[in-house]
């Protein structure tokens, strides 16, 4: 089995005894918002590419060493949003304080690819009638959604069937146009029959599921968070 | 990076359905606050339904009850103004479905933004007033009636809509108050159990958005329905029907305190053939009277 049947909370795993553990959780916990975070700097604090670059690394780098993530309370407030307002305090502490932003520490516990973060926002579609708040949400689902893409890949390949994943690909996955395409004309693209394209679609799209909401397992700290953010993700959305 | 347009779509793929061979998804009807509304073809019965599907599993939780109720309660009411259910189930992921009919039309909150005249927009209503009397009449409570949970079809039939969080015989498993603001009864907002004029409040709340501006019987029978004080109201849906009948027929309403005369029009209004004849008849015979020089 390529992926695990229920995944930690990092949010929990970084409050482990064991070093490696809370170094592997507080990473993921990166991975999953440097992206979103740096989006929010440039686009409600109007900070250019670069300081909204050494800021997203100052924070994380802080984030760790006064154990922001440990101190969270699930009771209060949901992680997503509990990192956010810490990310706004920080931004407004830096700004009071006028001083030239620095990178962390020079501490990255993940490569963080600004230049394409950057290339993101220059072209980015706007979340435009959404307000800002609203654009870090949908920038995490971006993220936690990419994520998942790219595990439905890994798991397609891993079974020996990538071409089921390129079914899903192109029918849930491209966008180009307003229209998808028939799964008449993926049939043929692929050298598949009709009906096999119906069944890869159905089996690719409970896969991706599944594994969406093992990836929003890991990012919640309680089955009640989980479920909150479940529901509003795959809830009402228009 | 994956578009806007991507996310939604991903989104839609992540919380597609896998029913069985039987039903195949061809669209989305809407979206709700527990749940997604697909549209399907039902390939055994070849006929399009409706499938209510939970947006999370939520295994033996609040939604899942409320579906399951819910399914049953449309399973239990047998009336044109009720959506029909035809079967239920889980899915393979554990979200818990229904499929019912599926019904083609508007919602009442839509269609009163058009000019409709208000005769019909009283039939519509007494037709409102008949599915919730028959539900009282079984035992449920529906406690979230307003025009956005009334369907209204393309041949005027109308469907009482949503009954996830109906109250069924005398109490139930709600943890919270239930409802929607601004159509809940006052003693709907502070206790979970309440009674069929909770649901008297609220059609008095849907009455004023029917009738709009209206004469003053009209006006008062919705005051009545939804009176601050349970006792104030009218006891059973069959007395406002009974009331809003007299209205129609120009009778006087017991809601409504009427002058002398408001009376002698109401009087003249509901006889004015009969009078027009008399006063034709009497004043023809005055003519005549003249004219042979009494």
């Amino acid at each position: 089995m390529s992926f695990p049947a229920t995944r930690l909370s990092v949010v929990e795993r970084t409050r482990s005894r064991d070093e490696e553990t809370r170094r592997v959780a507080l990473a993921a916990i990166i991975e999953a918002y440097w992206k979103p975070a740096y989006k929010h700097l440039r686009l409600k604090w109007s900070l250019d590419p670069d300081e909204a670059a050494d800021l997203t690394q100052e924070f994380f780098a802080s984030a760790l060493e006064k154990e922001v993530v440990e101190k969270y309370d699930p009771a209060r407030a949901r992680f997503r949003t509990y990192l956010r307002l810490c990310l706004d305090g920080f931004a407004s502490n830096a700004r009071k304080a006028e001083r030239r932003l620095k990178r962390g520490g020079g501490v990255t516990l993940v490569p963080l690819d600004f230049e394409t973060a950057e290339g993101e926002v220059a072209t980015h579609e706007p979340a435009v009638d959404a307000d800002v708040d609203e654009l870090f949400y949908r920038e995490w689902v971006r993220a936690l959604l990419e994520r998942s893409v790219a595990d439905l890949e890994r798991h397609a390949s891993e079974l020996g069937r990538p071409e089921m994943f390129e079914v899903f690909a192109r029918y849930d996955l491209a966008d180009e146009g307003e229209t998808r395409p028939t799964y008449t004309a993926i049939a043929s693209a692929l050298n598949l029959t009709a009906a096999t394209v119906t069944n890869h679609l159905a089996a690719m799209r409970r896969q991706f599921r599944k594994i969406v909401l093992e990836r929003l397992r890991e990012l919640t700290s309680s089955e009640e968070e989980w479920e909150a953010e479940a529901a509003k993700l795959l809830g009402r959305r228009r | 990076m994956i578009s806007n347009r991507a996310i939604d779509r991903l989104l839609d793929a992540a919380s597609w359905p896998g029913l069985d061979a039987r039903y195949e998804i061809t669209g989305v009807a809407g979206y709700g606050g527990m749940g997604t509304v697909y549209v399907a073809r039902d390939h055994i019965l070849d006929r399009d339904v409706a499938v209510k599907v939970l947006d999370v599993a939520d295994l033996g939780g609040l939604r899942a009850r409320r579906l399951q109720r819910e399914a049953h309660i449309l399973a239990r009411l047998d009336h044109p103004g009720i959506v029909p259910v035809h079967d239920a189930g889980s899915l393979e992921d554990g979200r818990a479905f229904y499929v019912m009919k599926l019904v083609k039309g508007r919602r009442l909150d839509d269609l009163l933004r058009d000019a409709v005249p208000i005769a019909t927009r009283l039939t519509m209503f007494d037709r409102i007033l008949d599915a919730v009397a028959f539900a009282h009449a079984h035992g449920v409570v529906h406690r979230d009636l307003k025009p956005e949970n009334v369907m209204v079809g393309g041949f005027g039939e109308v469907y009482v809509m949503d009954w996830g969080v109906a109250q069924d015989g005398g109490s139930d498993a709600e943890a919270a108050v239930v409802g929607t603001p601004g159509f809940m009864a006052p003693e709907q907002q502070l206790a979970r159990d309440v009674d069929p004029r909770a649901d008297i409040y609220a059609l008095g709340m849907v009455l004023a958005q029917v009738i709009g501006e209206a004469p003053a019987p009209l006006r008062a029978i919705a005051d009545k329905a939804r009176h601050q004080d349970a006792g104030g109201r009218y006891q059973k849906v069959e007395d406002l029907a009974a009331d809003l009948a007299r209205f129609r027929n120009q009778d006087r309403v017991d809601a409504y305190r009427e002058s002398p005369a408001e009376r002698l029009i109401r009087f003249y209004r509901r006889y004015e053939l009969p009078i027009l004849l008399l006063v034709a008849y009497v004043v023809m015979r005055f003519v005549v009277l003249v004219w042979r020089g009494i």
